[in-house]
This record gives C-alpha cells, structure tokens and sequence, in this order.
C-alpha cells in the first residue's frame, strides 16, 4: 500500500484563522522551520467563519486532505468563533465519515500565534497521514468535472452554485 | 473584466534565494484575468512601491496582488501605496510567499511551484473584492488602567496630565504595588517611598483620575474607542466616604496575628487593616475569611463573634453587610499594568516544575526571599531597617545571596532571565555592608547582567568598594545547622567547592506574572505568552501595543522589567492613548458583515452566535405600516468582522465584506489548479 504511493504529492488545503494559525506558521516562517511544501493556507478571519460546505469544496476541486486551524479554547480573538467552529466540525466529521470520508483527511488542531513548532507538526502528520491513504480520487469521481477557471473576473454563478 | 497586477517581491534574498520570482511573475502572465505581473527586488521600497503604482495608472488595474511577505507585515504598507495611485485600497490583497513558502522551504522548484499557487489563488480572490470606504467611529477620551503599582501610576498620571479622564483600578487595599515595599532603588540608592509616595499622592489628588482600590476588572465588552468596562468593587466593610483613616478600628481588632502582604510575612497585621501608613487612600479594608465575625458568621453562629471595630468607629463607616458592587465605565482605552510576583519556590509550584526544596526557603525561617530582604532593610519595614535575622532577631554577620533561583533554569523552573535580580542582590549586598560593617557578604552568581544606565558601575561598586564576595556558580544544599544555615555551593571559576556557614541567605526569586493575569487576558482578548507574560503586538516595533486595538500594555505583566524601563513603558502606553485621543473619530476597517435584506429570513440565528451583541432584529414593515416580517441588522459600529454569523446563516443572506463566500469558493476553486 504505501509502496504504491511513494510519488504521490498530497494537496491539503488548510482553513486557519487571522490571529493565531496564520501568525503561528508565519512564526514557522520567521523561524525558518522546514516543513512539507503540500498544503496550502486559506486565511480566515476566524474558525468561526468556516462553513462546511468549504470543506467539501475543497475535497471536490482536488485536495486530498484538508487541515482546520484556529486559536485554542478560551484564546479565540472574537471571544467564541473558534467554540462554534468546534461544534461545527465536531458534527460535520461525523457526517463525513459516515458517509465513508476517512477521519485521517481532516486534521483539526489549535495552533496559536506562539505555536510556529507545532503548525510545523501538524502539516508534516497531516501530510504524512494523507500519503498514506493516497490520492482521493474516490471523492473526485464523485463530483462534477472539473471546472477550468474562469476567463474573467465573473465566477460567481458558478462559485454559488 | 478583472484587470489585475501581480507584483512579485524577491525581498532581497528572502524570497529570492528559494523561489524563482521571475517564474512566478512569468507563469502569473498567463493566469485568466491578470493584466500585468513583475518583479522587483524590494518591493515595498520607496522604488518598488513606486513601479506598482505606475502599473497601476499605465494598465487601469482593477486589483493588485503583491506575492511577498506576510500580509501582517505590509498589508498596510501596498494599501497606502495602491491608494495613492487612486485605487480603492481594498483591492489590493497580499499573497504571503515568504513566511508560508521561502522560508520553510529548500527546494527551489518546489518553492517556487507553491509560490505560484498562492499567487494564483490570492488572485482570484482579488477578482471578487469589492472597493469598499473605511468606517469612522467615535471615541470615548476616557481611558482605564488596570493595576495601580509604578507603571499604572505613571500611565494613569500622563494621561491625565493630558487632558483626559482616567479610571485607575488596584486590586489591593492601596495604590504603590511592589515599588511601595522596596527599601532603597539601583543605581542610586535613592530611597524608594521617598519617590514614589508622591506620585501616589498625586495620583489620588488628580482632577482627571477616578480611583478604585480593591477593585478588580469584571467583564470587558466593545472594542477600541467604545469599551464599557465593569468593575467589581470587592466588599471593603468600609465607607470610602465616611472613613477619615483615624485607625481606631485597627487598634481594636483582637484578630492581629494575620501575616502582612505588605511586609512580605515578616509581620503580623489585623483584620481589618491599612497595608501600610502611607497607603493610598488611607482607607482600611477589611480581610473577611480573616475577621472572626465573618468566621463565626460561615460557622452558622446566629450572634456576631465579635464587632469591636464597629463600636469603635465614631464615624459610623463600618458597615458588615456590604456587597460587591459593579460600577461601569466607558473608555476608550486600556493599559494593563498588572506587574509581577516572585516565585514562591516550594509552596506555588508552576505546572510540572519539580521547585527547589533543597534550598529550604520556608522550612528554615532565616532563608528569605529578595522582597522579604527588602521590607528588613526598609525604615518603613518591620525592624525598622535594621537587618536583623527573622529567627531570633540577631544580625547576621555572614549573608549569602543566591542569583538565578527559578530563573535561567529551563529544567527546573523558569527558562528566562528575571532580569532585575542581579542589580537589586548588588544593591542587597551593599545595603547589607552600609549596615553591618563587619558582615560578610557572598554572592553566588551564574552571569552578572548589569546592562543599563550606570548599572554595571553600581555592581562593580558593591565588589570593589563594599567588598562583597561575588562566587560563579551554583548552590546545591542550603539547610539549617544549629544556629547557623548551611550553604553548599561550587566555585566555577576555582573548581572547588564551597562551604559556607551562613546566619541568612537571601534567594534571587524568579519574577513571574502576577496571579491572574491570564482570566484578565482572556476578558480582553489579550493573549499571554508561554510563562503567563501579555503579548506585545510586535517585540521590536509595537512593544507597549496587543494584538486588541486600543489595549496596551505597561510594566511588569509583559516581562520582568525593572523601575526605569517600567515607567518607560507606562508613559509610551500614554502616548499611544493621548494619540488615540488626539482625533474625535477612529477610522476602521470596513471588515464588517452586512445583511442582505431582501433574501434574510429574519430567523436570527446570527444574533445567537455574535460574540458581540452586533446584531439586531428589526422589523419589515408594508407600505401601510403593518408589520409583515423581521429581518436581522448587524451595527457595523460594534460588528469586530469575525464572519461566525455568516457560517450559519441558512439564507445566505449575511455577509462579511473581506471574506465573502465568492471570494473564499474562488480560492478554493484556484487550488484545482494544482499541478
């Protein structure tokens, strides 16, 4: 099994907040903490901000395994967001997995400002994990082909549908 | 039709060194939308800045993305620039190729194969920004201070010299705080009352100042320019009107056997007490799980236990039945001034730190800690500055001071340096010699840390002219033996070991944050760092700012700090809230959600998970006035642009400009991109 995917390139995309994770891997950056080039940071205001549906995209357009990042309990710098962000992923990875979404594809950690190190771990165990189970072309079979980008500036019927 | 420029920052070699900047300008050419993309070697430089507002007016750009540093870093910077060529600043948006890419990367293809991704997604997130105007908000020229030692008094003083109101809050019974204990001060010798009582004085006598004591924050809501704090006043016994500090009640009390805070546990105070003479107000406070009335009173007893205090006020002030009471105030500014406590080695043990038992700090009564040594030397303290051992009241002929217990000590305690503690255990040394003139003073030290201002003359002076033993190394047993206390130690530089029979040791305590400051963060959305300390905003440039607009941060709570850079401190904090205070209206921005009414159901889910109370629900109304439904309304005045409300909106109907959904579907979208 693993054999098998010795050349494959995981692409995880990762959904951090403004004010911890983001700060955190610039911290890594600042440190210069080598880590796994796979994922790709889309910032956020605030976990809270997440939808789901976010998630689901992302494993459509091409990720093989996303990453969910904010402030710790009690430190969130909107007070709750990363308390509903919780809750919200708590019951949105049940639903994932049972309709058969492997729990190792989605990583949910907190990593704040000061956590540089630990973002640094949590990309390399999430890029390790998804190396592992290899390219989600299962999920990808699933969905409508692949969209090409739009010419122009106007994708929004198509992003809202 | 987007007409977007991609400028690609080589930021020296930063991002140069690992990414192909050209390349990624190159491979950006080509991306759907983009007008133009270049490189520069710096591009947030007085040239670079220029080259992106010239694309701009040459090519009538719709959006710019600069693929450089953090957005942390320069966001600022490229919207001011981008500004000035006359577009909407919101429009420009930074795509961080640095710290998420050069920076943690080494294979240069791989590097720059990234790079062009998030240049690409930024990109098309950029396509769906919209100019947006900032929002002005007014300001509260009011400011509160929490905590009343040195850096709180300095802070509330400068800011009320300047013109405006100030709400001082001190959770103790006075205002002085650590400051208020020491005896004399490094470099100087200069006593430390002598200078600071004043400014306590006029603290309390200042037109512009409100003084609370024994008061202690509650709860923090709003954000910068309009917070409305609520302050606990903790239940005093005492009216702060009618109390005229005669000290009667004191003189009565028969509960007198409580250990003095202010003496550091080398004396005893009552119940109902004044910290120290010179407190600030002279107001007693009284001490209820210490009083035997209120004991009595937990015991269920149905008579009061005692009440001589009472009896014995003429003024009538005291009164066994008060409350806490909540006072609110609107500011428009915080400084946090919490200071500092030292570690209590062996009794308040941080989280797995195994402490330091073998140096017998409160099993051997004449091994005291730096503060407890300083109330002793003090003509305020209990011996009335004689340095006289606590055991037995003698002097001691032979003290030895411990550097670095707790701090240096990644193993075992703290892995900072407390930084003060070499130039007071100087200071500790020569007070020692002044008093005691035969004494012996030993000083067990790792480094000598004397930067500052006549600092390292000041310690040189307490080896050179006041003759005390300074040994580089480390204790590794101190116990009691008879009468005398026993130091273990090893010379460094001799390698020999050192035996010394000692009368008193005096240890160097690590300085740590004081209790609670981490609850008091979380009130203020402030975070602290792995020791307990408030995070500054930035250490270098923005030291005295958080990461919360319009809190700051002075003194002690942020690092251990002494006197000098403390007030230092305070009065930048000053600064920083007379320039917030300079203009009646703050600029925001404009990060804030706004509820589609036309397609918002009115079943106010938003209003249930706003953090801040933004949103309301108002009514839709026909033309004939009837009410024919609700819709939901977010203040863009209170709104802090978290986007929780829009994650749960089922109508799609709330959204927060900046990150709106078109804006974060087309990120994703840009990743299928991948190669």
């Amino acid at each position: 099994m693993t054999d098998a995917h010795t050349d494959f390139e995981p692409r995880i995309t990762a959904f951090v907040c403004n004010w911890c994770t983001y700060t955190g891997a610039d911290l890594a950056g600042t440190s210069r903490l080598h880590m796994a080039s796979n994922v790709r940071l889309i910032r956020l205001p605030c976990t809270g901000r997440i939808d789901p549906l976010f998630i689901v995209k992302a494993f459509e357009r091409g990720a093989d395994g996303v990453i969910v990042s904010g402030c710790h309990p009690a430190d969130c710098h909107y007070t709750s967001g990363n308390y509903h962000a919780r809750r919200r992923f708590a019951v949105f990875h049940d639903i994932m997995e049972f309709i058969g979404v492997d729990p190792r594809r989605m990583t949910f950690s907190w990593v704040s400002a000061s956590e540089g190190a630990k973002w640094k771990d949590v990309v390399n165990e999430a890029v390790a994990n998804v190396r592992e189970l290899g390219p989600y072309e299962a999920y990808r079979a699933l969905a409508p082909e692949a969209v090409e980008l739009e010419p122009s500036g106007h994708s929004g019927a198509e992003v809202a549908s | 039709m987007s007409r977007i420029g991609v400028f690609v920052c080589h930021c020296g070699e930063n991002i140069g060194r690992t990414v192909d900047c050209a390349a990624v300008a190159e491979a950006l050419k080509d991306h759907p939308g983009v007008a133009v993309a270049e490189d520069y070697k710096y591009m947030c430089s007085d040239p670079g800045q220029a080259l992106v507002k010239k694309a701009i007016e040459e090519n009538n750009l719709t959006g710019v993305v600069i693929a450089a540093c953090s957005p942390h870093m320069h966001e600022k910077t490229f919207r001011r620039a981008v500004d000035q060529a006359g577009l909407n600043k919101f429009m420009c948006e930074m795509a961080n190729i640095r710290e998420h890419c050069s920076w943690i990367h080494e294979d240069k293809d791989e590097a720059t194969a990234k790079a062009i991704d998030i240049a690409r997604t930024i990109v098309e997130k950029v396509k769906h920004n919209r100019p947006l105007e900032v929002i002005k908000i007014p300001v509260t020229k009011r400011a509160l201070v929490i905590g009343g030692g040195i850096a709180g008094i300095q802070a509330a003083l400068d800011i009320a010299d300047g013109g405006h109101e100030v709400v001082l809050i001190e959770k103790s019974a006075s205002i002085g705080g650590h400051m208020s204990q020491l005896s004399e001060t490094f470099p100087t010798l200069d006593c430390s009352q002598c200078i600071l009582t004043p400014r306590m004085v006029e603290a309390y006598q200042h037109p512009n100042i409100k003084l609370h004591t024994w008061s202690e924050v509650e709860k923090v809501d709003g954000y910068i320019g309009n917070f409305e704090v609520t302050i606990r006043k903790k239940a005093r016994s005492v009216d702060e009107d009618l109390c005229n500090g005669c000290g009667d009640c004191q003189g009565v009390c028969p509960s007198k056997k409580i250990p003095s805070e202010f003496d550091a546990g080398l004396s005893n105070r009552t119940a109902i007490y004044v910290p120290f003479p010179q407190a600030v107000p002279n107001i007693p406070v009284l001490d209820r799980p210490n009083c035997s009335l209120f004991k009595g009173r937990a015991k269920g007893l149905k008579k009061d236990a005692c009440g001589k205090c009472k009896e014995a006020c003429l003024k009538g002030a005291i009164d066994y039945d008060t409350e806490d009471t909540f006072v609110t105030e609107e500011v428009g500014a915080i400084v946090v001034a919490t200071g500092f406590k030292l570690y209590d080695i062996g009794r308040d043990q941080p989280e797995g730190l195994t402490g330091y038992g073998e140096y017998g700090y409160g099993e051997v009564p004449d091994v005291i800690d730096g503060l407890q040594f300083e109330r002793l030397a003090s003509a305020s303290g209990p011996t009335a500055g004689a340095i006289l051992r606590p055991s037995d009241g003698t002097e001691p002929k032979t003290v030895v001071f411990v550097h670095c217990v707790g701090s240096r000590d990644p193993e075992k305690g703290m892995s900072y340096c407390s930084k003060i503690c070499c130039m007071y255990n100087a200071k500790h040394a020569m007070l020692y010699k002044h008093k005691v003139h035969d004494g012996r003073a030993v000083a067990f030290y790792m480094d000598i840390r004397a930067a500052g201002k006549g600092y390292d003359e000041f310690s040189r002076r307490a080896i050179e002219e006041d003759h005390a033993e300074y040994i580089r190394g480390r204790v590794s047993r101190i116990f009691r033996d008879g009468d005398k206390v026993k130091v273990w130690g090893f010379d460094t530089l001799s390698g020999e070991q050192v035996v010394i029979d000692a009368d008193m040791v005096v240890l160097a305590t690590a300085v740590r944050p004081q209790d609670g400051v981490k609850e008091l963060g979380q009130k203020l959305s402030v975070s602290v760092d792995a020791d307990g300390f408030i995070n500054e905003a930035h250490p270098k440039l923005r030291p005295v700012e958080t990461n919360t607009a319009g809190v700051f941060v002075a003194g002690a709570c942020q690092s251990p700090r002494d006197i000098p850079d403390a007030v230092a401190m305070a009065s930048a904090t000053g600064a920083k809230v007379l320039g917030l205070f300079s203009s009646d209206e703050l600029e925001r921005e404009p990060a804030v959600a706004i509820v589609n009414e036309q397609t918002c159901i009115g079943c106010m889910r938003c209003e249930l998970v706003c953090p801040y109370g933004a949103i309301e629900q108002r009514e839709v109304c026909t033309v004939d006035g009837h009410v024919c439904g609700h819709t939901a309304y977010v203040n863009p005045g209170v709104c802090q642009g978290c986007g929780t409300c829009q994650a749960v909106c089922l109508s799609k109907s709330v959204e927060l400009q900046t990150f709106t959904d078109e804006q974060i579907f087309s990120e994703i979208n840009a990743l299928c991109a991948w190669e």
